[in-house]
């Protein structure tokens, strides 16, 4: 084997002519990390409401949040992504078409990545809200029922803050997988993490030292992410319901 | 809607589903085949109390699982050439092309997941069922091979199906790599004859018909199987 070993080559100037290498990647870093954010914020709002339309009494709202789960994850992510990149700007009214394809450039990829990223995980959110809600007993829901809570009450005061607590380990993973995902984006043109290591790797030929970095930064952004979720389900964790998070002692 | 032309499809239908989709499957089948062995051997290996084979597993399991596929796949498609170069003592790297390499990248990497699957379904196999395999002078092979590994790869069957139904979908990232899979040969049609709508939706509703069918069916074994059980 013939590879040249260069590990210096994260503090050469990169093609912008300002960054570093390094300095490139930790800017894709920072798209990976805000576009995830944002997606995960529509994820969490939308994924929260198909999730919980499911658990109501209404068939048809059930019915309605069953179909857009299956929808959405019936249909590769990358497919998803060229549906709101290139598809969307031709079927929506011309005007607003235009305006679409007339976004400036890290926004006209990013838009179409936050939304398409943002419903994608949205349904596996809802399946997940759904499941905490349905782990719940029964007596509950009923409970809060006879105590004269309407229904939104009920769900306010008695299911959800029990359910969210349940769902908060399945949520962590799917937040890393968010973060993986996210770099599916760099095929509509959004130069993140992933992309910013294939940049380095075009230009300077170091594939190993480029792919070696990208791939140590994602481990430590999975244990940040692993590590913050485990403080807040030990700050939110109820004494005495769902305490194995909060480990080692017992009551 | 008017100025789109669907009969695009109809033109490319042969190039579509004989190429592409025939790639897509294939590639399917073999990663899911032989990520299901190489999952069951890191499973057991992780389930060993031999450190020195649990720890690789467990470190090759969570490597694989935290970062992007897209990146795994960047990974080896340069790294394939190299190892291949070791392998064969060649002083350059190995050209292996797109197809060889994606077809090693998927295994290889949904070998991960499917270890997860198949941990879960040793674990539930009752202690006391290995103990007995001993008693009855069975060595870890056999034990595993007529005991344990039949009833965990059933009881996860639904399971499996469904990461492969996942696998399915994630072959599409193949595009980066430029090969001609059913999403790869959409887009080449799609920019050729400039019908970029009509070939995503198309795609879009291929993926859709495909993936829920298989996942309807799942459901349907999985009812089954609690029968049986």
């Amino acid at each position: 084997m013939n590879y040249n070993w260069n590990w210096g080559i994260f503090w050469a100037t990169s093609t912008d002519g300002v960054h570093t290498w390094f300095g490139l990647l930790l800017s894709g870093l920072a798209w990976t990390l805000f576009v995830s954010f944002c997606a995960a914020v529509i994820a969490l709002v939308i994924g929260s409401i198909i999730g919980i339309i499911r658990t109501t009494p209404n068939k048809w709202l059930v019915g309605l949040g069953n179909a857009y789960v299956e929808l959405f994850r019936n249909i590769p992510l990358l497919v998803q992504l060229f549906l709101w990149y290139f598809v969307l700007p031709e079927v929506v009214p011309k005007g607003l078409g235009d305006a679409i394809k007339a976004m400036s450039l890290p926004w006209a990829s990013f838009v179409p990545a936050v939304i398409g990223l943002g419903l994608f995980t949205s349904a596996r959110v809802a399946e997940q809200v759904r499941a905490g809600i349905q782990a719940l007993p029964r007596g509950q829901r009923m409970a809060g029922t006879a105590l004269g809570l309407t229904l939104p009450q009920v769900y306010r005061y008695v299911l959800l803050p029990m359910a969210y607590r349940i769902i908060l380990p399945p949520l962590t993973s799917e937040t890393m997988n968010l973060i993986k995902n996210s770099s599916v984006a760099l095929t509509i043109g959004l130069i993140e993490l992933t992309a910013a290591a294939r940049a380095m790797q075009e230009f300077t030929f170091q594939v190993f030292e480029a792919f070696t970095a990208a791939t140590i930064i994602y481990i430590v952004v999975n244990l940040i992410v692993v590590n913050v979720m485990r403080i807040v389900e030990k700050r939110t964790a109820v004494p005495g319901f769902i305490g194995p998070a909060v480990g080692g002692g017992g009551h | 809607m008017g100025d789109f032309d669907w009969s695009v499809i109809q033109r490319s239908w042969g190039y579509l589903f004989r190429e592409g989709m025939t790639f897509t499957l294939t590639l399917t089948a073999m990663a899911a085949i032989g990520g299901t062995i190489l999952g069951t051997l890191l499973a057991m290996m992780r389930l060993s109390s031999h450190k020195w084979l649990s720890l690789p597993a467990t470190g090759y399991v969570n490597l694989m699982r935290s970062i992007p596929l897209l990146l795994v796949i960047f990974w080896f498609y340069f790294l394939v050439p190299y190892i291949g170069a070791w392998l064969t003592g060649s002083s350059t790297p190995v050209k292996v092309g797109a197809f060889a390499s994606s077809f090693i990248t998927f295994t290889l990497f949904e070998a991960a997941y499917y270890s997860e699957i198949m941990r879960a379904g040793i674990q539930s196999i009752p202690r006391g069922q290995i103990w007995a395999g001993y008693a009855l002078g069975l060595d870890y092979w056999q034990t595993m091979k007529t005991i344990v590994l039949p009833q965990a790869f059933r009881n996860m069957l639904p399971i499996l199906l469904t990461q492969t139904i996942i696998l399915f979908q994630d072959t599409s990232l193949v595009y980066v790599l430029s090969i001609t899979d059913f999403l790869g040969a959409a887009s080449k049609v799609a920019q050729r004859d400039g019908r970029l709508v009509e070939m995503y939706v198309f795609a879009a509703v291929v993926y859709f018909v495909i993936s829920f069918g298989l996942s309807l069916l799942v459901k349907r074994l999985q009812r089954k199987i609690a029968i049986i059980r």
